[in-house]
């Protein structure tokens, strides 16, 4: 065995450059089908598994998708607004905990503002029990006033702070060269990190949205005089955010809803993504394939390696046999090489798969303000590299079979 | 009893015409131990041959190599590469050093599949040959004189009972040849082991003094020019 372990290590050492690179292939391959396998996991964890503080997201009539994406991520487009009426009267019901509203329309450079009321910072809850705190002295908005308070990251990419200024600019996408509304807004605060999509977003008074120059209300007839106030029945929201006393309640509801035709209830929040993650999980499938198909790239990779330097260590191995190595030795070797090869390459897998993963956590935080587990261990941590070294062995015995069958006698003569 | 003994040992290989072509045809050879043989014969007439069916590295078309009394012709593979691992040295014409091991690898890397690794001794016989400062040096970093040191410590360092030497100064300048040989001889005389070599350089040949011709002893040159 030892004797094994010392042909191994020097023919890997003797063929330095094509062990490194082949090591390099394999780990790239390994490290690929592990990113794939637990950016996957953690990312269809985070989306559907956290606790996001409330029940159903309430809105126009439309995607249930569209709602929740546009209400929990904050992603997408609105699918449209509902009356002030339907969110007073969800508002008002015995079995709502809470009920905030959620309007749209304006930008900061990209980040969403997103009217609202106070309750977001009194009675929400992002996560069980978790209140938004804010940062240093930092305060909830005035609703009476033009005021926000800006999510941390946010914050941190603008190099906004407690007590600047800013002007909002129209839409939900910002358009370099256009101008922002004439309204100024003074940031009372700014959030402390939550780790969710809230990061991203800048809250300002709901009546700001309303006021805001050039909005329109009231089905986009009326926009409201300066100082004037504002009649119920032009306000509309984009959607509603419902924490029930008990989830259960959504479902009657749910039921309720279906029965009119103005708007719809995104119940339960998580089956909603559940679902759309089981339509996009295709995609997954496709990456999946994508990294086998690496995998076994990989392993002809090490196959033809190996291989290609049969011809001449065919007379090593003649010699080997000489001295009195037995011919399972010389095929052992050459299968363990292979392996060795595989499992430097699964080592190296690691360092890919940390640096896919952290890049992934980054962008994903960075686009959906979503945090991914980047601790949390999948199983196919442990598998791949066992994979990867049986890939390995199997590479190594086409070799090996040539090394067996060396004909000593002939070769060293 | 002799050490080695070969009885009506014949080997032929299959021509490219179909035919059956015998290279080797000893009906009898025998050393005894500690004992000293050159084998003198011209290039292409089966020495090579005889010494791999000696060394088990080709198995005998017919007949015996019997060792210590026992036939080790007739082994399993494993068994006669186990038995050439703990019995016998082997030094080639082209010495086949492993290029990626250094000289002391080299020798150690013998001995794993004999006896097991004995560093201390692998040193002091590459001491001995005068390497102590090339030990950790590659073949390719050495001179022929060197590397035939090393392919000479390397035959000797499982103490074998018996040295198989092919040609051992045929890549040797004259200068060197007739010290490496004297290395050789002596070391085998040191250890008791018995040692054929085969040669067809007249030096080595009156060195031993009394050489085995082996076209006397090979019938199967008698019968048509041969090839090794």
């Amino acid at each position: 065995m030892r004797s094994l372990f010392f042909i191994v290590a020097r023919s890997l050492r003797q063929h330095l450059l094509s062990t490194i690179i082949t090591v390099i292939s394999a780990g790239l391959a390994s490290g690929l089908v592990m990113s794939v396998f637990t950016v996957s996991e953690q990312s269809r964890t985070a989306f559907t598994g956290g606790d996001i503080g409330y029940d159903a997201v309430l809105g126009a009539k439309g995607s249930q998708l569209q709602l929740v994406l546009n209400t929990v991520f904050h992603l997408e487009t609105s699918p449209g607004n509902i009356p002030w009426s339907l969110y007073q009267e969800v508002k008002g019901r015995g079995d709502v905990r809470y009920a905030i509203p959620y309007a749209l329309g304006d930008n900061l450079y990209g980040y969403r503002i997103v009217g609202t009321t106070r309750e977001i910072f009194d009675v929400f809850e992002f996560q069980n029990g978790e209140k938004f705190r804010f940062q240093g002295d930092g305060q909830p908005f005035d609703e009476g006033f033009q005021e926000a308070v800006l999510g941390s990251v946010v914050a941190e990419k603008l190099g906004l702070k407690r007590g600047d200024t800013f002007r909002p600019y129209h839409g939900l996408q910002y358009m370099p060269g256009s101008a922002p509304h004439q309204e100024l807004y003074k940031i009372t605060g700014v959030l402390k990190p939550t780790n969710t999509a809230n990061d991203g977003v800048i809250w300002i008074p709901i009546e700001g949205i309303f006021r805001m120059d050039g909005h329109k209300l009231a089905g986009g007839t009326e926009e409201v005089e300066r100082g004037a106030s504002i009649p119920d029945e032009w306000k509309e929201v984009s959607a509603v955010m419902l924490k029930y006393s008990s989830p259960i309640r959504g479902k009657f509801m749910q039921d309720e809803i279906r029965r009119g035709d103005s708007a719809t209830l995104a119940w339960p929040i998580a089956s909603v993504l559940g679902t759309f993650f089981l339509k996009i999980g295709w995609i997954t499938k496709v990456l999946l394939y994508v990294a086998y198909l690496v995998v076994v790239v990989a392993g002809f990779g090490l196959l033809a390696s190996i291989y290609n330097t049969m011809n001449e260590r065919r007379r090593e191995f003649a010699i080997l046999r000489a001295l009195g190595a037995r011919k399972q030795t010389v095929f052992s070797a050459i299968v363990l090489e292979a392996s060795s090869i595989a499992l430097l390459g699964s080592l190296v897998g690691y360092a890919v798969y940390g640096g896919v993963l952290l890049g992934s956590a980054m962008i994903i935080r960075e686009q959906t303000g979503v945090v991914l587990d980047v601790t949390s261990i999948h199983p196919s941590l442990l598998w791949t590299p066992l994979g990867m070294v049986v890939v390995g062995a199997l590479a190594g015995v086409i070799p090996a079979i040539k090394a067996y069958s060396t004909d000593v006698a002939r070769t060293l003569a | 009893m002799p050490l080695l003994e070969l009885r009506d040992v014949r080997r032929a290989f299959r021509s490219p015409d179909g035919n059956d072509q015998l290279i080797v045809d000893v009906p009898s050879f025998e050393v005894d131990a500690g004992q000293q043989v050159a084998i003198a014969g011209t290039s292409g007439s089966g020495k090579t041959t005889f010494l791999n069916i000696i060394a088990g590295l080709l198995a005998p078309t017919s007949g015996e190599v019997v060792w210590d009394g026992e036939v080790v012709s007739s082994l399993g593979e494993a068994k006669r590469d186990a038995w050439r691992a703990r019995e016998l040295g082997y030094v080639f014409q082209t010495f086949n050093l492993l290029g990626g091991y250094t000289a002391l690898e080299n020798v150690t890397l013998g001995m794993m599949f004999g006896p097991g690794p004995d560093r201390e001794f692998a040193t002091s016989l590459l001491e001995r040959l005068g390497l102590a400062d090339r030990l950790g040096h590659r073949p390719a970093q050495l001179s022929i004189g060197q590397q035939q040191r090393v392919a000479l410590a390397r035959a000797l360092a499982n103490r074998p009972r018996l040295v198989l030497a092919d040609e051992p100064t045929g890549n040797l300048d004259p200068r060197f040849a007739l010290e490496a040989l004297g290395l050789l001889r002596e070391l085998c005389r040191e250890q008791g082991a018995a040692l054929i070599c085969v040669s067809h350089d007249p030096r080595v040949l009156d060195d031993f003094g009394d050489p085995v011709d082996f076209a006397a002893l090979n019938r199967a040159m008698a019968q048509e020019p041969q090839g090794s």
